[in-house]
């Protein structure tokens, strides 16, 4: 045939009469299916001796594995695990992990190079199965339902229907009620709002909940600090701890810098702060006593004590909240009150 | 030397009770000698503090530390003021080699001591001589035999947020960070959480009882000599070491096994 631009030529070829009338106009060159390329062959399939030796191959991955699974148990005999002896734990979880690895390693190595190397390399083609089933098939499907139909009376007895349906519908009900009171019975916002914290309560040391004097922190210290009373909770400890812990610092006065409505939060350059992250609620307690600042380990948020606690770096979109504190007739340092907004992260109904 | 019977009670000696007791005499005063030169080499810590003492200590003080620290330790622009900081602090701070400062930076690091620990003790005591500042603590305070378990909780609450719960150290701000606590002298575990250096904030006796602080360089020492059962710990940093590991080697791997499993055989 003549060279033509392709895509051009109207056919009028012998076999036009086979065609789909549809498709009138017809490409001469329309790709055809080139089938499976020629055989690949293998060094193993050309070369015997290579055969031997990739077959020597694998039985060696084989009969390390089986030297490895052997390893591993005579090393769990070898190394036994003295209680209380840590490096005894530490070599035989080594050379047992080793061994059984070698063994299983073994195993997967060599069947992949088994079927890469010696199992017959041709290609073919797997024809995909049509899901549907034969007319027969379908033609049965039809008439079992149809004969159901028939004499259960299922769309004849139409009240019968409608109630079944209706009394489906009716069982999960109960289970809608049930599992809805899983939910906490109070409002969450509500929660999440408030702490253990409330006026008077006593500022106590973590874990001990020994409360602490004014008097005992020194410039330069930081405490880690709980409400009075967490820590003898009997339920719901770690709850309330997540949202009441907070770090204690004392500044010398001058460094300080506090607003004219915050002058009395804070006792002789004493401050408290929620050591709940603003960004997303990590503990906040790494304290670089001579530049003040606070630095969250999480996301790097930075916070500078001397400012109240404002943000200088990182993600965190509010300052730390700061509790109010002050001291009792005993000298002990108390929360004037729970804090002024809610602590920890954003949350949707956060201004609300 | 015993065929003298019991009745015998003459008054004349044995020939050789004299060297007897010359032997004796001479146990005596060795095990003396050596009793208190023990005495002396264990407690290397807390020194006597004397005249010849600080005097000494006032001289390495000039040589080496006054350029910065002043010429009465009243500090300058360049260093702090030592009055008032103690004895412990000076073993500390140059116990670890971090006085003499090497150059001004951030941080201060850890380096080779430059002094040997009599020279150390001498600075210590003319420093303790100039204001009353923290001392040397009972040595049962810094023994390292207290409640493994509770030295845990109070370093997890008080020190590993810093330090990390290995004791691996961590970064802190603007080119600071907090050194890993692995192989430290007790003593100065202890003066560091009584002195507070650096970025690092003071722990005095009400926050941390001194038995408390025990409980912390026991756990220490724990930490120190007991083996990482996991295999290797990759530094014990935590997500940073170990995720940069299962990316590169782990997901690597598994992507060169893919290759391998999909590729042609020759």
């Amino acid at each position: 045939m003549a060279q033509k631009p392709p895509g051009t030529d109207v056919v009028t070829g012998a076999n036009q009469e086979e065609r789909d009338p549809g498709t009138a106009v017809m490409v001469a060159d329309s790709p055809v299916n080139p089938g499976l390329p020629p055989e690949h062959l293998r060094i193993t399939d050309l070369d015997p001796k290579e055969e031997k030796k990739a077959e020597r191959r694998i039985a060696m991955f084989f009969a390390l594995s089986i030297f490895g699974s052997l390893f591993a148990a005579t090393s769990y005999i070898i190394f036994p695990i003295i209680p209380g002896d840590m490096q005894s734990v530490r070599l035989n979880n080594m050379f047992v992990g080793l061994g059984a690895s070698v063994g299983l390693l073994g195993v997967g190595i060599g069947a992949v190079h088994w079927a890469k190397s010696l199992m017959h390399g041709h290609e073919l083609v797997e024809e995909r199965h049509p899901t549907s089933g034969t007319e027969e098939e379908r033609a049965t499907a039809v008439e079992m339902f149809s004969q159901a139909n028939r004499e259960s009376g299922f769309t004849r007895r139409s009240l019968v229907r409608n109630t079944l349906i209706g009394a489906l519908i009716a069982t999960p009900i109960p289970a809608v009620v049930l599992f809805r009171d899983l939910a906490p019975a109070e409002d969450p916002t509500v929660v999440i709002k408030k702490t253990m914290w409330a006026a008077g309560t006593r500022l106590a040391q973590d874990p001990s909940g020994i409360p602490i004097k004014a008097s005992q922190v020194t410039i330069g210290s930081a405490f880690q600090v709980i409400p009075e009373g967490l820590a003898e909770l009997e339920y719901h400890r770690l709850e309330e701890k997540a949202k009441a812990a907070v770090i204690l610092m004392r500044l010398p006065i001058n460094e300080l810098n506090e607003s004219p409505e915050r002058e009395s939060w804070s006792y002789q350059g004493i401050v408290a702060y929620s050591k709940i992250c603003t960004h997303v609620g990590c503990p906040v307690a790494l304290y670089e006593q001579q530049t003040h600042h606070l630095l969250c380990p999480c996301h790097q948020s930075q916070f500078d004590v001397a400012n109240q606690c404002e943000v200088i770096f990182g993600p965190a979109a509010r300052a730390l909240p700061q509790l109010p504190i002050t001291i009792d007739a005993e000298g002990y340092l108390i929360a004037q009150s729970d804090f002024t907004e809610p602590v920890g992260p954003s949350f949707w109904e956060r201004e609300r | 030397m015993s065929r003298s019977p019991a009745g015998r009670r003459t008054g004349r000696r044995h020939p050789f009770m004299g060297v007897a007791l010359l032997l004796l005499g001479l146990f005596a005063t060795g095990g003396l000698y050596a009793a208190t030169s023990a005495g002396i080499a264990q407690a290397s810590t807390p020194p006597v503090s004397t005249e010849a003492l600080i005097d000494q200590g006032e001289k390495l003080f000039m040589a080496n530390c006054a350029s910065c620290h002043g010429m009465s330790g009243e500090g300058s622009q360049a260093g702090p003021t030592v009055i008032g900081v103690g004895a412990l602090s000076v073993d500390y701070q140059v116990g670890t080699g971090r006085m003499p400062g090497a150059a001004s930076g951030p941080q201060a690091a850890k380096k080779t001591v430059q002094f040997t620990q009599p020279q150390i003790d001498a600075m210590g005591a003319w420093v303790a001589s100039l204001a009353p500042g923290p001392g040397f603590p009972d040595p049962k305070y810094y023994a390292g035999d207290g409640d493994v378990a509770l030295g845990a909780e109070l370093f997890r609450i008080n020190c590993a947020m810093c330090h990390n719960v290995a004791g691996a150290g961590g970064a802190l701000t603007e080119g600071k960070y907090a050194p890993h606590l692995r192989d430290i002298q007790p003593i100065h575990v202890y003066g560091a959480m009584v002195t507070g250096p650096q970025s690092m904030p003071v722990f005095n006796d009400q926050n941390l009882t001194p038995e408390q602080k025990n409980d912390v360089i026991t756990y220490l020492r724990y930490l120190d000599e007991t083996p990482a059962v996991g295999g290797f710990s990759l530094g014990s940093l935590g997500p940073v070491s170990e995720g940069l590991f299962i990316w590169l080697i782990g997901l690597g791997g598994l992507i060169a096994v893919a290759i391998w499993l999909t590729a042609r055989s020759n």
